[in-house]
């Protein structure tokens, strides 16, 4: 395995602990206005403001609270969570202390996806490492009133479990079937008691952040997008792997970066992201622009859009948690009309009715899997309907051969 | 099964439950040790698990049938899982899923009869910097060529002949 770092990482730069000493000099209060000062939102892809969802966590009342730390990442194309729990994993437990202390929770759980089974030992060792050195267990940092342990918990092969009301499911014993919210987890989470989640990388940045100040994270990135952000990028590119570039960078830029100028499209925010065209490229990467979790896919001049959209909704297809309609059948019914699409068989009176399924979808379904899975599908036939159109059915066949 | 299989079985779940303890919190991973031994979930074991954490069957059974690495029938002693995700299709995957089959002789979803590898498709394996990439058991491997897949498979087969000689299988 080679490592995918590709430019420095401030993570690199910044001192195991250090973080957590910092923010355990301050009040409970305090850690969540200094979070709040960073402008920090959340890395998992959805860009919750991190403060907001700690301070409803550390308000709720209840007799035991948790931090989850989420590390299911299984969305296609992202592998920065991956590098991190490899190589900072101090830094993503300073941050889920930190989290602990400030809403008053007693439980860190970290939820590992079974693909990554091979990382447990190293964290159960750095765990272990941790407990000895007074970082965990009871009075945390010489604080009497702070008690915390983390435990790990191993996901089982699905990707819906990355979704938080999901994951709790799952942690609870049950199928990994999206709840509806409200309540939130917050309020409601692990076996009904006031929840944090946050990502890997999320919760790596507060650990810089207590280092570094929240000044210096701000002073990063765009108006609404405070600071720095992994990107995992793979496709069609001279350099893979994860980079560190600040929030509001445009695409154009980025690709220069990796080495991918000559792409004719990149898919941002892997399959359940949004597919920009070349004629994009000035955008910029941003939660007021193309919000993302940090996942690009290069994708190259040669490439065929139809089967990089089949890839995608071969994958929602198999990862749907069946739970609801719109999403269960929708799935397999813009499947089948991509597979019309590839033998040249489908009317443009077809191709604006599964659009329209799409944004049904968009609309109707319960999570965020069945609301963003038409995505790539939608921006595909909108950006290179000649491409997808009037395919000769032979080429089309050879073509998928 | 014999009833000295039956009741190793039961063992063993009693043991794993009192480890994890009997709350519906811990049944995936009580189950997940069930795998891990036994390379599938039986219906045995199911019923055994629904004793124990008193709850019915059938709710063992939907949590066992969820998730992709969990398996009602018996897996393989390696479990191949070739990630078919957009990365590695780019980075040229289908030749090394050829590969796959035409050395072990069966296809995706299926296991090999003499009980040596079940072969998978997995979604994102979070290499994609790095594809095609390949799970065997709980090993990643990344920029598979087809040319490497024989040694992948001759290197199990070496570890279990290995393994036979020290402790005999059951
Ligand atoms: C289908 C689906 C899959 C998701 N997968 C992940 C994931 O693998 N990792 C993650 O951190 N968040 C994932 N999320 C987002 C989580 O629901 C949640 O917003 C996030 O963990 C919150 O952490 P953050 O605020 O620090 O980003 C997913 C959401 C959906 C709808
Ligand atoms: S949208 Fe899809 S994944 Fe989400 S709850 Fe409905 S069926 Fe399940
Ligand atoms: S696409 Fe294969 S590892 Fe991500």
């Amino acid at each position: 395995m080679n490592s995918s770092i590709k430019n420095a990482l401030t993570f690199s730069t910044v001192e195991p602990s250090g973080g957590l000493r910092a923010a355990m000099d301050k009040g409970r209060a305090e850690i969540i206005a200094e979070v709040r000062a960073s402008g920090i939102r959340g890395r998992g892809g959805a860009g919750f403001p991190t403060s907001v969802k700690w301070n409803l966590a550390a308000a709720a009342k209840s007799d035991r609270k948790f931090v989850v730390c989420n590390a299911d990442e299984g969305e296609p194309g992202t592998f920065k969570d991956r590098v991190i729990l490899s190589e900072y994993a101090g830094l993503v437990f300073d941050g889920m202390t930190i989290a602990a202390y400030a809403i008053g929770a007693t439980t860190g759980i970290l939820y590992l996806r079974a693909e990554y089974t091979y990382l447990r030992e190293h964290l159960e060792k750095v765990l272990a490492e941790r407990r000895a050195k007074g970082l965990l267990g009871q009075g945390v940092c010489g604080k009497d009133d702070f008690e915390l342990d983390i435990q790990i918990r191993m996901g089982a092969g699905a990707y819906i479990c990355g979704e938080e009301t999901a994951l709790i499911e799952s942690m609870e014993g049950q199928r990994g079937e999206p709840r509806n919210r409200p309540p939130f987890p917050v309020d409601t989470g692990f076996t009904g008691r006031p929840t944090a989640v946050n990502n890997v990388e999320t919760l790596a940045w507060v650990a810089c952040i207590f280092a570094r100040g929240a000044d210096w994270f701000k002073s990063v990135g765009t108006g609404k997008s405070a600071g720095l952000k992994l990107f995992s990028v793979s496709g069609d590119c001279k350099a893979p792997g994860v980079y560190e570039f600040p929030m509001g960078i445009t695409v154009a830029s980025l690709l220069e970066a990796v080495g991918g100028q000559d792409a004719k499209a990149v898919q941002i925010g892997g399959a359940s992201g949004y597919c920009v065209p070349a004629g994009e490229f000035t955008r910029t990467i941003a939660y007021e622009d193309i919000a993302t979790g940090g996942s690009i896919i290069v994708i190259g001049r040669e490439r065929d859009m139809l089967k990089v959209a089949e890839n995608f909704m071969e994958f929602f297809a198999d990862e749907s948690c069946g739970q609801c309609t719109p999403c269960r059948l929708g799935n397999g019914k813009l499947l089948e009309g991509i597979h019309l699409l590839q033998q040249g068989r489908c009317s443009m009176q077809y191709l604006r009715e599964l659009c329209s399924l799409g944004e049904t979808m968009q609309l109707a379904s319960k999570c965020g899997l069945g609301q963003s899975s038409p995505n790539a599908l939608l921006s595909i036939v909108k950006h290179f309907q000649s491409e997808i159109m009037g395919r000769i059915p032979a080429a089309a066949a050879a073509a998928r051969e | 099964m014999l009833i000295t299989d039956r009741e190793r079985l039961r063992d063993d779940i009693a043991g794993w439950a009192g480890r994890y303890g009997r709350e519906r919190s811990s049944l995936l991973p009580i189950l997940q040790e069930i795998q891990k031994k036994y390379r599938r979930v039986s219906d045995h074991a199911m019923q055994i698990v629904a004793d124990l954490l008193g709850i019915h069957p059938i709710e063992v059974y939907g949590v066992a049938s969820f998730y992709s690495f969990l398996s009602l029938t018996r897996q393989g002693k390696y479990v191949i899982r070739l990630c078919r995700t957009i990365s590695c299709d780019m980075a040229g995957k289908e030749s090394v899923a050829q590969q796959l089959r035409n050395d072990l002789g069966i296809g995706f979803g299926q296991t090999t009869p003499d009980g040596m590898f079940t072969l998978e498709w997995a979604n994102c394996l979070g290499m994609c910097d790095q594809g095609p990439a390949m799970l065997v058991n709980d090993k990643v491997y990344t920029q598979v060529t087809p040319q490497q897949v024989n040694d992948i498979i001759e290197q199990c087969r070496r570890a279990v002949s290995v393994f036979a000689t020290h402790n005999k299988e059951h």
